[in-house]
């Protein structure tokens, strides 16, 4: 990473209560509470409409909170507009200003925070340096590529060391390739200044792939936070477990629980694992498609009643006597017949417990 | 960084408009300087101490005009909010109350006392006769009456209104006041108006008198008699109403849907109403169907029929409105015809519909409500059209001259005028309201501007041929009538001396080149500089005025903004001449006291163009991606700096736009200013009229000529600046690959 003259003001942010209505019932952000640490990357990510642009808007002060407190840092922000906040944001569209060039859109910020013109420029022209668009500063907008567009609503945000630094899905309107190397780079950027950011995605693969911590959000609450790990393998419930990941919802049983070891039984396949703090009873299991193992000694039975090639690996369609679920296996040289009758089991660390409903 | 500008105690804003009310108290002349707003020869006339100069401070000092000592007030007190934090809540208390305290007072006293002292009865019970009297508000009233509304504005913002931001609050304070003063007062103040009876009282017989006359709802046409103003206007209307959107259609669906080479052509026509000063047509129509008129006399030598006046009444008014108004409702189907999206009829023809049945079934019914646009388009137009009535109407009354009559006339009866008014505002502001709420729900016509590659389908053949029939009919007459206009202003005496000649313009436009320059001689040049100067001035505050109306529309939410939006759009509907009568009742006794000036005229064009410019705004700022703006906010630039260099940088074309077409329309419009012109300030139009009205049509129409190419050069100028920045922009605004 190159020297360079950007420090981070790095702050946390907190929400203590939170709420957010449009107009007199429409609820966008229902009574949250989030902590940010300082110099931490965190994901708001959920499905469309669950609130979380709404949040990170919040954040920026572009919306005002209905009710509740924002922090940034120690400082009370509820009422404070976004001009007045130490807080800068890359939007989904990147928002730069068409009718000047690169430099002046970076140079943009700074001139209403107090630097002297040569302050200005050298600060700009540092940003640019540290996005890799050194010497693009006379070029206007529309005559960079969307990755280098993307770069410089980042250098423009950068560049006025903002306490909190907001992303609003900064890599839709890439493609696949350019979405892997931008984000991290962004990552990377985060890390090297230790910024705190707030990044908002529905792509739960961007989401792993980013963050320090998670906040998945729906329906205008906050269902499950945690880091990336703590998502994947302990999902609070069905909604975390599909959205993170994709998962079949298993109905089990749970026959006794000791030191919070549960054994379960799924249609007479008998199986131990964390009980998360349920007791015996009924319950659900989340399963991820690649830890289930077909034709295992030990497992339930069921019917392949699919079968498809998608060239790295296989997927498959399982019918068993309580549903069907979905899995995938490695083994691309010697597929499973359709219709052929399997014994399914579970890997290790495989599966979850979930409460049921 | 950015925490330390925010605690700061000192405000620019307020200091500026604390200063500007002590200077407009104590160093600029209260009242009116009558020798015009622009002329300074005040300050070497008496001033300070002369009373028709003096500033407030002054006549105090010197013991006049002793109700205007409690202004010191609040202006003392809002010094009290400087040095204060803005967050403190003295500081928007102080505000608040010296804006609303110095604002109301200064009002009060305004309407309070006049040219007779005490305006009102009730005030001379209370406290005796005056002694004393005041005119108009001038410079100083202005200043410090501004000073108190944005100071008022200020303290509202610092309270947390619109997240505290001072411009916008400010904006919309600003906004208010004057829509109210030059809009909602004028209009409020006719409606009083038709309650006064001769003698000064008010009474509600009157009105009713006034209101059920029979020249104004009789019926008599039905029995071979005349029909009253209201029911002839009212027919007039929706018979236009009817035609022009058949018409308008007939020449979208040959634009969009058919084969025809010269569409560019077509499109030309929609320039027309913008250049056409609104009586044009109707000479010219005089000059073909009028008694001496070409065709007239042509089938009267042919056939030996009597030449009849048979124009002069509403078959005249009727095709002349026809004529002037196609091109709007044009203007609007073109948009409607297009925006019906192509993939829908390509659906249905994918569904099996034939093309007539797709054209019936999908998108007929999809342009339904652009048709009803268009038709309360030509209601409206035809309403409060008032050149081609005064022109061709003869015995056929209509609302908008009946009311000129009833004030310039020998009756001179301001009630009746008042009540005509009324009568005509009802039915365009029922006919805007219908369009406003009736239609505003029901847009089907979707412009995405995304992926919607499909192609219209032609029209069916049974429809095709009609329509091209009578688009190429009255094509062909719009383009006779034009070359009518011109013919016209280089003939001697119409019909009876046909020999060409230049008289009419050398009459009109002669110059002599003299050791002291150039003198322009010409009979019609006054008028000519007058109109460019005036309409010069007001184009620019046209636009500033719409486009921060747009911007406050399109990009701010506040409590109201429904009501400010209806506020704002509603002069669009009221009629010329409405406007020119109540600006004659409202505006020629103090407090605001500007009849004869040439500002009357300047503001009557800002709030007659006004919807124009908000439009203009409206339409191109909504373009502008609203990410633009909060990025801005984000890199905490506060919204008026948003405004200066994000925004109004990127509306460069639309400001142009507003900029020539408010221009424009300025040099056209009749109706109102034939109210409001005076000796001083002549304005072609009227000039024109009165030369019509001594039947002298040569010079009437050479100088009409002479209009349309000024205009048509104004328009041609903006088509090039505007293409060439178009071009620029789109590969701005292209997302790079």
């Amino acid at each position: 990473m190159v020297e360079t003259q950007i420090a981070s003001k790095a702050a946390p942010v907190r929400f203590e209560n939170v709420t957010k209505k449009f107009g007199r019932d429409v609820i966008a952000v229902d009574n949250i509470d989030l902590h940010v640490e300082a110099g931490k990357l965190v994901t708001l990510l959920g499905p469309s409409g669950c609130g979380k642009t709404t949040t990170l808007r919040m954040i920026a002060g572009l919306e005002m909170a209905t009710s509740g407190r924002i922090l940034i840092g120690a400082e009370d922000v509820t009422n404070l507009p976004a001009t007045d906040r130490d807080v800068s944001m890359v939007f989904q569209s990147y928002a730069l200003f068409p009718h000047m060039t690169v430099l002046e859109n970076v140079s943009y910020g700074l001139k209403f925070s107090g630097f002297n013109k040569s302050e200005t420029r050298d600060r700009a022209i540092a940003g640019l340096d540290l996005v890799g668009l050194k010497g693009f500063g006379e070029r206007l907008p529309s005559e960079l590529s969307g990755g280098q567009q993307q770069r410089v609503a980042v250098a423009r945000a950068l560049v006025l060391e903002p306490q909190v630094l907001l992303f609003d899905e900064p890599l839709s309107n890439l493609d696949a390739k350019l979405r892997r190397q931008v984000r991290e780079d962004i990552r990377a950027i985060q890390q090297d200044l230790g910024l705190t950011v707030v990044y908002v995605t529905h792509d739960q693969e961007e989401a792993l792939a980013v963050s320090d911590e998670i906040v998945v959000m729906r329906n205008a609450s906050i269902a499950q936070i945690g880091t990336p790990r703590e998502l994947y393998d302990a999902p609070v419930d069905q909604f975390v477990a599909d959205f993170i990941g994709e998962a079949n919802i298993l109905p089990c049983t749970i026959e006794h629980v000791e030191n919070d070891l549960a054994r379960i039984n799924v249609d007479g396949y008998r199986y131990e694992l964390p009980a998360r703090g349920l007791s015996s009873g009924a319950a659900k299991l989340a399963v991820r498609p690649s830890r289930l193992v077909i034709g295992e000694k030990d497992g339930f039975q069921a019917r392949i009643s699919k079968a498809t090639y998608v060239g790295v690996r296989m997927e498959y369609t399982l019918e068993a006597a309580f549903g069907s679920m979905f899995a995938v296996q490695d083994d691309v040289d010697a597929p499973l017949e359709v219709g052929s009758d399997v014994t399914v089991g579970f890997s290790t660390k495989g599966p979850v417990l979930l409460p049921e409903a | 960084m950015r925490n330390a500008t925010r605690e700061n105690a000192v405000h620019p804003a307020l200091i500026f408009w604390i200063a500007a009310g002590w200077v407009g108290f104590c160093l600029l002349p209260w009242y009116g300087v009558e020798d015009g707003f622009f002329t300074f020869e005040w300050l070497l006339d008496g001033y300070p101490f002369d009373e028709d100069y003096a500033p407030a401070a002054f006549l105090i000092g010197q013991g006049e005009k002793l109700w205007l000592a409690p202004l010191l007030l609040p202006l003392v007190a809002s010094l009290f909010a400087l040095g204060r934090v803005k967050s403190d809540p003295v500081y928007a208390r102080i505000l608040v109350m010296t804006g609303a305290v110095g604002f109301g007072w200064l009002m009060a006293q305004g309407f309070g006392i006049g040219i007779r002292g005490f305006s009102f009865e009730w005030l001379k019970a209370l406290f005796g006769d005056l002694g004393d009297r005041q005119f108009g508000m001038g410079y100083g009233a202005l200043v410090v009456a501004s000073s108190f509304l944005f100071l008022f504005t200020q303290g509202i913002a610092a309270r947390g209104a619109i997240n505290g931001d001072v411009f916008v609050v400010s904006a919309i304070g600003g906004v208010i006041v004057i829509v109210t003063t030059f809009v909602f007062f004028p209009i409020a103040k006719m409606l009083v108006a038709a309650f006064i009876t001769e003698e000064g009282g008010y009474s509600a017989s009157v009105f009713v008198s006034k209101f059920f006359d029979d020249r104004l709802w009789g019926i008599g046409c039905l029995s071979g008699g005349r029909c009253g103003a209201a029911w002839n206007s009212f027919f007039l209307a929706l018979i236009v109403g009817f035609v022009t959107t058949a018409l308008g259609l007939v020449f979208a669906l040959v634009v969009t849907r058919s084969g025809f080479r010269y569409k560019r052509l077509l499109r030309a026509l929609t320039v027309l109403p913008i250049i056409t000063p609104p009586f044009v047509i109707g000479l010219a129509l005089i000059l073909l169907f009028g008694l001496s008129g070409s065709v007239t006399q042509f089938f009267a030598e042919l056939f030996g029929i009597q030449p009849t006046r048979w124009l002069y009444g509403m078959p005249g008014v009727l095709i002349a409105q026809t004529l002037a108004f196609t091109p709007i409702a044009f203007l609007v189907l073109i948009g409607v015809v297009e925006g019906v999206s192509p993939s829908m009829e390509e659906a249905a023809q994918t569904l099996r519909a034939g093309r007539w049945e797709t054209f019936r079934t999908v998108s007929l019914p999809l342009m339904r409500p652009g048709l009803a646009n268009a038709f309360l388009l030509g209601f409206i137009e035809s309403m409060a059209d008032f050149g081609n009535p005064l022109v061709l109407g003869g015995n056929f009354d209509v609302l908008s001259t009946e009311i000129f009559f009833a004030i310039v006339g020998a009756q001179y009866d301001q009630g009746r005028a008042a009540v005509l008014a009324m009568v005509l505002l009802f039915f365009t502001l029922s006919a805007f309201y219908a369009q406003r709420m009736w239609l505003g729900k029901k847009n089907y016509t979707t412009v995405s501007g995304k992926g919607d590659a499909g192609v219209h389908p032609l029209m069916p053949r049974g429809l095709a041929i009609p329509v091209f029939i009578a688009a190429a009919v009255w094509g062909l007459f719009t383009i006779v009538v034009y070359c009518m206009i011109l013919y016209g202003s280089v003939v001697e005496l119409w019909g009876v001396n046909n020999t060409l000649t230049f008289k009419h313009y050398v009459t009109a436009f002669s110059v002599r080149i003299e050791e002291t320059g150039i003198r322009w001689n010409g009979a019609a040049w006054d008028s000519f500089w007058t109109t460019i100067k005036i309409s010069a001035a007001a184009a620019p505050l046209t636009a500033i005025v719409g486009l921060v109306t747009a911007y406050l529309l399109t990009r701010q939410t506040f409590a109201g903004k429904n009501a400010f939006e209806f506020g704002t759009m509603l002069s669009f509907a009221i009629p010329g001449t409405v406007i020119g009568v109540s600006y004659i009742l409202a505006f020629n006794v103090p407090p605001i006291e500007i009849t004869g000036t040439g500002i009357i005229l300047i503001v009557s064009f800002i709030f007659r163009n006004m919807p124009v410019g908000v439009r203009a705004g409206i339409a191109s700022m909504s373009q502008l991606d609203k990410s633009l703006d909060e990025s801005s906010l984000t890199l905490g630039a506060n919204s008026w700096q948003t405004f200066r260099a994000i925004i109004l940088p990127l509306l460069r074309p639309a400001i142009l736009a507003a900029l020539v077409y408010s221009f424009v329309r300025a040099m056209t419009a009749i109706s109102a200013v034939i109210f409001l012109v005076s000796a001083e300030y002549d304005m072609a139009t009227s000039y024109i009229i009165g030369r019509v009205e001594n039947n002298d049509y040569g010079l009437a129409i050479a100088y009409s000529t002479t209009l349309i190419v000024v205009m048509l050069s104004a328009v041609g100028i903006l088509q090039l600046l505007v293409g060439r920045t178009k071009i620029g922009r789109r590969t701005q605004f292209g997302v790079g690959e």
